[in-house]
């Protein structure tokens, strides 16, 4: 069975190291060009943009990294979501309270899902987690004192300790923007540390890592937990966002639109993740504005990203540059 | 509940089942031999479905048109291996499910183009419509045995193929180790694509033989799918008697669970909230039973070995 | 190429002419395009445009454009093209959804954003009830509507004994709590199955088991489809009396064709209304998109002339809101179903009918008016509504 990773090219000191900082920079100044347009559609979608780069930053760090390809990653999302929802219809709105209530309920959640999944392999993983993931879609369906089926709306936005600062658009994207700059810093910080070497060893060969003495189970647990986590918050920055919350977040359909968010971008690189996560839904906002038969367009352009641009978006800007750097 | 319906249940758990494998069994096939994750099963499903609709209008004969939509769905199929899916045998599981989820993008929204999105249906063959009389009181649907028997007799050949016949030896050894039986001389090239053609065959089969029990529409192959990937999975990818086992287990347990879960819930809870928590446990047990497999067998009942 | 060069300049020439001469009233529509359900979706566009193609191209005088954006039935997706609507595009109008859990996400964007929303379907009970909102008008019904209908007519017709069955969601609840406000008698089975169930056949051995008087199903788009096939297959459609509510309709008819014969529906209209005006629309609606209009086109038809016959009353205005919506509270217009009005939570008070599905002469099916069940019917939750 082919390994279900890529590996990395080997990347020299090269333009393309500026990459994160460059995208950062980008969506630092968003707002400003937004200013000029039409405002509060621009900053959400952008913002949404943001939170979807989120959760797909956290399946890129154990997917790419780890070679955990978790089909039920929208699983996360929405428990993070329905963390935010449910202590909404209860009347507690403060971050300070909903915040680590949805980070610690993705936590359990991603510890004993994982606890289970982890014994299984390849294609046998991608399964298990999409039953897991089935199977919290179906309980929040059933959730009928939130909605069910249909969802709840959230009447405000969380709060600050009374504060409302997340109502002010702006501000909000900031925040988001600040959440998404602390979670690439954290998995790349992760990634380069000695647990993140264990954890890529694990991918690359796991039975070298356990006979060196590391509990490889452990170490991927960890990780799998890390990444719910990361999840999580994308669900309750979801909430926020869409001021709803739904079981249609965590369908298995969007776990699969998050996987091909990682590659869209280009596994593997943590920042390919937001590059995908931009890519994606601008393409669905922008291609969807043009034409009913949207999805005519889409997916042959995933085809050929496949066939042609191996690396996604990132591996093909990498080509470009590296053929236009050798003249 | 009574001993009659849970018979009759049983037996509507094994003609599930049945189903659940007629479309299975090409999944697992070409995943199994080749190596190579075939989401666009689906589609190819529904494809099948849309053109035995086709072709039934154009002819009035429901066999005609299973043949024709056979034949047509097996040259779309080799024109798709040919453009897209042959350069894929070698890439990496997660490139064949993006570029696969494409070619389903695709054609869901393709087939809403040509035959528009409102479901259309395929009638029953006029003297296979009836009903027969299984015990008094309970009538059973002929169509419903045509596909029982069907599905047995698809899983007859495969099972005929791939133990009496050369090719299906290859398969068996492309399945253990596809590598060592091209070191052997074998064009594995050809092989797959007969393989891939004969999925594809599978697929749009089960499409045509399921369209006169449910509706022809955009997006009908993508549920089934999920279920067809359950069923392997639990079964053991690759192999074809742990399809066959799983997707009657699945059937069963599916079922009777929606059948019973209320039923049993009221034993241990008031009936209101029985019968809104009984079909969500009914949903997931599928998942459930999924889950627990795995758990104990991580690699389903009947791991292929080699890999 | 000089040719091509030349009618491009002059139609630019034209729309700037255009453009001068009274600024378009921009209607957005958001609707499901994607996905099976995208029938349905296309029935309310397609309702729409008939109706601004018969009246010129103009709403209440004002030249209309339409943005039809596709929700794909993702709440998040909707919420956003509804507020590239509102912002980048300022309509006056929304006009949509088909689902209630769509209508539920899009509510606050679009009435906080000043604009007006129009269900063409989607009557959720909050909305008519507590929640109701000044912004917020309904062309179809109330959610539970339909399915009362079913449950008046089983009471009426003495029925002992009925098995029903819905979905497991919140629209399902409400279809069984509606049938059973009116139905007194014996339920042999109440039914939820998962939403998008494929094969019925456990459910149908129970109903042969149970041998009811009546089944009434609610089961939309595929799921109706079937339910109707394997219903019919199970010889259960000669014993057995088929109640339901958005499950044998215009948009699933092609597909169930014959299974669907003599089988009941509850609805506010049918293409057979006998009324000069929806003639006319039935007959243009098949000229132009070549099938049978259910009500989802009947409903976003009227709400097309709901806002040109307000537009008519304000002279074209959409900016003093007050005056708008005091237009459109008085309906002025001539709607398909014949008599029309508001009530206080602007959700309508109208005719409902048991209707029965028919083959007709050349070939396809529709569900025909079989009786009268409700005459000028309000939905219970209006008392609720703090408007008045």
């Amino acid at each position: 069975m082919t390994d279900t990773t890529l590996i990395a090219p080997q990347r020299k000191p090269h333009a393309l190291e500026l990459a994160p900082v460059f995208i950062f920079l980008v969506l630092a100044l968003a707002p400003v060009a937004a200013a000029f347009g039409p405002e509060t559609y621009l900053l959400g979608l952008f913002t949404r943009v943001m939170v979807f780069a989120i959760a797909a930053l956290a399946l890129d760090f154990i997917c790419g990294y780890g070679g955990l390809v978790s089909f039920g990653h929208a699983a996360f999302v929405g428990i993070g979501a329905y963390s935010v929802g449910i202590l909404s219809a209860h009347g507690v709105t403060d971050i300070l309270i909903s915040l680590p209530v949805a980070l610690a309920a993705s936590a359990i959640f991603a510890y004993l899902t994982g606890t289970v999944c982890l014994r299984t392999k390849s294609v046998y993983f991608i399964m298990i987690t999409l039953a897991f993931g089935q199977m919290v879609y179906f309980v929040a369906g059933s959730l009928a004192p939130y909605g069910g089926d249909d969802g709840m709306t959230l009447q405000v936005r969380s709060t600050l300790l009374g504060f409302q600062p997340f109502k002010n658009d702006r501000v909000f994207y900031y925040a988001v923007l600040l959440f998404l700059l602390a979670a690439y810093l954290a998995c790349r910080a992760i990634v380069a540390s000695r647990f993140g070497r264990v954890f890529r060893g694990a991918k690359e060969n796991p039975v070298r890592m356990a006979t060196i003495g590391y509990d490889v189970f452990k170490y991927q647990r960890i990780a799998y937990v890390i990444a719910g986590m990361i999840g999580g918050l994308a669900g309750f920055l979801l909430a926020n966002v869409v001021e709803f919350v739904s079981p249609a977040y965590m369908s298995w359909q969007r776990s699969g639109e998050l996987i091909i968010m990682v590659l869209f971008g280009g596994i593997g690189t943590l920042y390919g993740a937001i590059v995908g996560a931009a890519a994606f839904l601008l393409l669905e906002d922008g291609l969807g504005s043009i034409t009913e038969n949207w999805k005519l367009i889409f997916g042959p352009m995933l085809v050929l990203i496949v066939l042609f641009a191996r690396g996604g978006v990132v591996g093909l800007i990498e080509r470009l540059t590296g053929r236009a750097g050798r003249g | 509940m009574s001993l009659s319906l849970l018979f009759v249940q049983t037996l509507n758990g094994l003609q599930f089942g049945v189903l659940l494998f007629l479309i299975a069994a090409g999944l697992t096939l070409v995943f199994g031999v080749m190596d190579f994750i075939n989401l666009a099963h689906g589609v190819q499903y529904m494809l099948g479905a849309y053109l035995a609709v086709m072709f039934y209008a154009l002819t009035g004969n429901f066999l005609v048109a299973l043949v024709l939509a056979l034949a047509a769905a097996l040259v779309f199929g080799l024109l798709l291996e040919f453009v897209v899916f042959r350069h894929l045998y070698e890439r990496d599981h997660l490139e064949q499910v993006i570029a696969t989820f494409g070619i389903i993008m695709f054609l869901n929204q393709g087939v809403k183009v040509v035959w528009g999105a409102a479901p259309l249906s395929l009638p029953i063959p006029e003297m296979l419509s009836g009903t027969i009389v299984l015990m008094p009181g309970i009538l059973y649907p002929v169509w419903r045995l045509v596909i029982i028997g069907s599905g047995l007799g698809v899983g007859l050949i495969l099972y005929l193929l791939v133990t009496q016949t050369r090719v299906g030896m290859l398969v068996r050894a492309g399945a253990t180790n596809a590598r060592i039986v091209s070191a052997l001389g074998v064009d594995i090239r050809r092989l797959f694509m007969i393989v891939f053609g004969f999925g594809t065959m599978l697929a749009a089969f089960a499409g045509v033989m399921i369209a006169p029990i449910l509706s022809v529409e955009p997006g009908m192959g993508d549920g089934v799918l999920i279920l067809a990937f359950v069923v392997i999975v639990i079964g053991g990818i690759g192999s074809m008697r742990g399809a066959f086992i799983a997707a009657l287990l699945i059937g069963l347990v599916d079922t009777l669970g929606r059948s019973f879960a209320i039923d049993i819930l009221r034993l241990v809870m008031p009936p209101s909230p029985a019968r809104t928590v009984g079909p969500a446990i009914a949903s997931m047990l599928i998942y459930v039973l999924m889950a627990l497999v795995l758990y104990f067998r991580p690699a389903g009942l009947f791991p292929v070995r080699g890999r | 190429m000089v040719k091509v060069l030349m009618t491009s300049v002059a139609a630019v020439a034209l729309l700037i002419g255009q453009a001068q001469a009274q600024e378009k009233l921009k209607i957005g529509v958001v609707t499901t395009l994607s996905g099976p359900a995208a029938v349905l979706g296309q029935q309310l566009r397609n309702g729409l445009q008939l109706a601004i193609k018969n009246s010129d191209g103009k709403l209440g005088g004002r030249e209309v454009q339409l943005i039809v954006e596709d929700d794909e039935l993702k709440p998040d997706v909707a919420v956003s093209k509804a507020k590239a609507l509102i912002d980048r595009d300022k309509v006056d109008f929304v006009v949509g959804p088909i689902f209630s859990n769509i209508l539920v996400a899009i509510m606050k964007p679009v009435t906080d954003g000043g604009a007006i929303l129009i269900s063409p379907n989607a009557g959720t009970s909050n909305f008519a009830g507590k929640d109701c909102n000044a912004n917020f008008f309904v062309t179809s019904y109330q959610n539970d509507q339909n399915h009362e209908v079913m449950g008046k007519y089983a009471q009426d017709a003495g029925m002992k004994k009925v098995f029903i069955m819905a979905p497991n969601y919140p629209a399902g609840k409400d279809s069984l709590a509606g049938f059973k406000r009116f139905f007194k008698g014996e339920l042999a089975d109440e039914v939820y199955v998962p939403l998008g169930q494929l094969d019925y056949s456990a459910e149908l051995s129970k109903i042969a088991a149970a041998s009811p008087d009546a089944v009434f199903v609610f089961l939309p788009g595929g799921m109706g489809v079937n339910f109707v096939k394997q219903f019919r297959q199970a010889g259960l459609a000669d014993k057995v009396k088929f109640l339901s509510a958005f499950t044998v309709d215009e948009s699933t008819l092609p597909a169930q064709k014959e299974a669907a014969l003599g089988f009941f529906g509850g609805a506010n209209w049918a293409p057979n209304l006998d009324n000069p005006q929806n003639k006319k629309f039935v007959a243009d609606y098949e000229k132009e998109y070549n099938a049978v209009p259910a009500t989802y086109a009947f409903q976003s038809y009227d709400a097309a002339l709901l806002i040109d016959g307000a537009l008519k009353a304000t002279k074209g205005n959409t900016a003093d809101k007050d005056a708008l919506r005091a237009a459109m509270m008085k309906a002025p217009f001539t709607s398909l179903r014949g008599a029309f009005k508001f009530n206080t939570n602007h959700y309508p008070i109208q005719d409902f009918y048991q209707v029965k599905v028919a083959a007709r002469a050349d070939g396809k099916f529709q569900t025909e008016i079989d009786k009268k069940v409700f005459a000028n019917y309000a939905d219970p939750y209006a008392k609720d509504c703090p408007m008045k």
